[in-house]
């Protein structure tokens, strides 16, 4: 605060003393001036890549098919009447909902574990447990739909080593959803598992110390010191993740592409197979358009606890 | 209610040796303080009282038992940190009152606690706050009301005032004070201001480089130092160390620090003091008792002229700077009296508090 007053009143003295072509210069003066103007090439890019792509997506999903006329809400009207389409809507909170449990389930598991391993040791393991993370999608979802192949697949070729059935993976609607949340949740935790780690290390020792005298036991200090002073990081992944998650494309597309018998699909691939493979680009417009209202109340909702919490803790 | 005690207690952390074979006595509701420059393995040793640190060698005692494989819960000890470490989620009444939620107490036992805590602090009104909407000062207070709710048998405090601003801190120690009168505990209270220590102690252990110095009350410590360096730490501004030479002066002694100066050992000190005759020792001579000469304890033979280089008013007393031999000695004089800077002043020492010590072994004859 004194500092920006500091800063500030050599430029009014200055305006007070000399012309009024001074003025540009008093101008960029302003702490906020020079700020927005910092910002404005992010601002211009974000334009750009984000609010027209959306504005445009919107004035496509009025379209019709041969994108000829406006026909207004008529493909929303017409997706809200399809059964395929309901069924993705739940499919995809399954995914996402499903996933996103297990992927921050996990994260906190590991994050611990490795947080009460020795310095050295942790390195090694943060570093191997980030490959997945790190590996490009596309890529690791192939080398997951080799592992899943029925017939020539590490997979199967050892449970039918052990004397068990060939699991149809990928052909069994349920295998299938089953193997495509797994991917899923073996590439999403790492992320939350560093989310974490960096969480944990961030609550003060003394808290413990204090538990600790207080009486608290290994699982009573995670109950009411760890947890409580890492939901708002929690809250955040898990907002985050549902997001992408919700939107994730890559690994449905590439390991099931929706099927069997669209009983795989999330929005994201519905979507394509709509817009791309069938050629109805405004009907895939206006089915990822559905997704906005959905994750925003999610959004408004995790968001609102943070803030509450980020008040109170500080 | 128990007594606490330390036997040949070491902690070695790798390398450094933290704590040194430490041995002390904590009879029954005594408050005891320890004092010492950082790093003299204060914390070390209150931490391994609470059983957060394990020892090296050695064993701890709590009430008769020894403690050290005992987890800090089981040894029935309170501990208030130096940031208080409150849990930032919980309210000051869901503070005070965890330990004892953890340990299963009834509900009504809890606010009953809580509540009475809470009186004695004088922070009734702020129970239901968090710990963010409170100042450093209540802060500490919860934290104390954590403390005392447990009614634990001992207390432990880690620099409970240091992040607490000056005024705050003369506040919250006689706070302190006052609260250990109501609530009768054995206390072992860390810390490395001296005033801290003297005002709050019933007893104060002076520790250095990992080990006791001396353990003596307030009045002791502050008369009777048994080394240089609880001499030099105790008090301030610090006790003056003056090389200085014992003569035989007929039946008596007489300390010379300069060519010009030499002070007469009062004769009630002579015995003690006859064998170090003739060797080149310390005079220690606290900033107190080099004053103006002033009409009761007047000794002619104890008043000296010097030149004062520095002068401080302080208020109620000035001190005064001037060198001797090339060492920098500090007097404490009445305001009213006090020469300027590069003046000529006349100076009486008080040698009936005077201190000698043997620069070899740096131990207090
Ligand atoms: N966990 C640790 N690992 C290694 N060395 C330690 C550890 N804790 C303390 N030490 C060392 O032990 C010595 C004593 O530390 P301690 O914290 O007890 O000092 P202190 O008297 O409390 O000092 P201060 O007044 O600064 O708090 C120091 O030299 C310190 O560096
Ligand atoms: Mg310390």
């Amino acid at each position: 605060m004194a500092d920006a007053v500091q800063t500030w009143l050599p430029g009014l003295q200055i305006s007070a003393r000399r012309s009024a072509s001074r003025g540009l210069k008093q101008f960029l003066r302003h702490r906020s001036t020079i700020a927005f103007l910092m910002c404005l090439p992010l601002m211009i890019i974000i334009a750009a890549l984000v609010i027209y792509p959306a504005f445009y997506s919107i004035y496509l999903s009025m379209l019709n098919k041969a994108q000829t006329r406006l026909v207004g809400l008529g493909n929303f009207t017409f997706l809200l009447s399809r059964d395929v389409f309901w069924m993705v809507v739940q499919q995809t909170a399954i995914f996402a909902l499903t996933a996103v449990f297990f992927k921050a389930l996990i994260g906190l598991v590991t994050a611990h574990l490795i947080n009460n391993l020795p310095a050295r040791g942790q390195r090694k393991w943060r570093g191997m447990l980030l490959v997945p993370w790190v590996i490009p999608l596309a890529l690791s979802s192939l080398a997951w739909w080799w592992l899943f192949d029925p017939t020539h697949s590490a997979f199967n070729w050892i449970i039918t080593g052990l004397g068990f059935h060939e699991i149809p993976w990928l052909s069994d609607p349920y295998w299938a959803r089953f193997s495509v949340i797994l991917v899923n949740v073996w590439y999403g935790a790492p992320f939350f598992l560093i989310m974490y780690l960096a969480a944990l290390k961030s609550v003060p020792e003394q808290l413990y110390e204090a538990a600790a005298i207080d009486g608290a036991n290994a699982w009573q200090k995670f109950r009411h010191i760890t947890l409580p002073m890492m939901r708002n990081i929690i809250a955040i992944t898990v907002l985050f993740s549902l997001i992408v998650t919700f939107a994730n494309f890559d690994i449905v597309q590439i390991m099931t592409a929706g099927g069997p018998r669209n009983m795989t699909h999330v929005f994201a691939t519905y979507a394509f197979m709509l817009g791309i493979r069938s050629g109805d680009l405004p009907l895939g417009a206006a089915t990822s358009l559905f997704m906005f209202p959905i994750l925003g109340i999610a959004a408004i909702f995790i968001l609102r606890g943070v803030r509450k919490r980020g008040r109170e803790i500080g | 209610m128990a007594e606490v005690a330390l036997r040949n207690v070491v902690k070695r952390f790798d390398e450094v040796e933290a704590v040194r074979s430490i041995n002390l006595d904590i009879p029954d509701n005594e408050f005891v303080v320890l004092v010492g420059p950082s790093g003299c393995g204060k914390s070390t040793t209150l931490r391994m009282i609470a059983g957060l640190e394990e020892v090296t060698a050695g064993d701890i005692y709590i009430g008769g038992e020894i403690v050290n494989d005992l987890p800090p819960k089981d040894r029935d000890i309170a501990m208030v940190f130096q940031n208080y470490a409150l849990y930032p989620h919980m309210t000051a009444f869901e503070n005070m009152s965890f330990g004892l939620k953890l340990r299963r107490f009834p509900k009504d036992e809890i606010k009953r606690r809580v509540d009475n805590a809470a009186r004695i602090l004088d922070i009734a009104e702020l129970l239901d706050r968090k710990p963010k909407a409170l100042s450093g000062g209540q802060r500490q207070r919860v934290a104390m009301g954590r403390a005392i709710v447990r009614n634990p048998k001992v207390f432990l405090f880690d620099e409970p005032l240091s992040n607490l601003d000056a005024k705050l801190r003369v506040q919250m120690r006689t706070e302190i004070k006052r609260v250990h009168q109501m609530v009768k505990t054995t206390t072992v209270y860390v810390t490395h201001d001296q005033v801290e220590a003297m005002t709050l102690a019933d007893r104060v252990v002076v520790m250095n480089g990992g080990a006791i110095e001396q353990i003596a009350s307030p009045h002791d410590l502050y008369h009777n130092p048994k080394t240089r360096f609880v001499a030099g730490f105790i008090g301030s501004p610090a006790m003056n160390f003056i090389r200085c030479h014992m003569e035989q002066n007929g039946a008596g002694l007489r300390a010379r620090i300069s060519d010009k100066i030499s002070l007469p050992v009062p004769a009630s000190l002579t015995a003690r003091y006859q064998p170090h005759s003739g060797k080149a020792l310390i005079l220690g001579l606290r900033p107190e008792h080099l004053t103006e000469p002033r009409r009761s304890d007047r000794d002619q033979n104890c008043e000296f002229d010097i030149t004062l280089d520095v002068v401080e008013p302080m208020g109620m007393e000035t001190m005064v700077y001037f060198t001797v031999d090339g060492q920098e000695i500090c007097g404490r004089v009445d305001p009213g009296s006090a020469k300027g800077p590069g003046e000529v002043m006349r100076l009486h020492a008080n040698m009936n508090h005077m201190h000698l010590i043997d620069p070899q072994t740096d131990a207090v004859l």
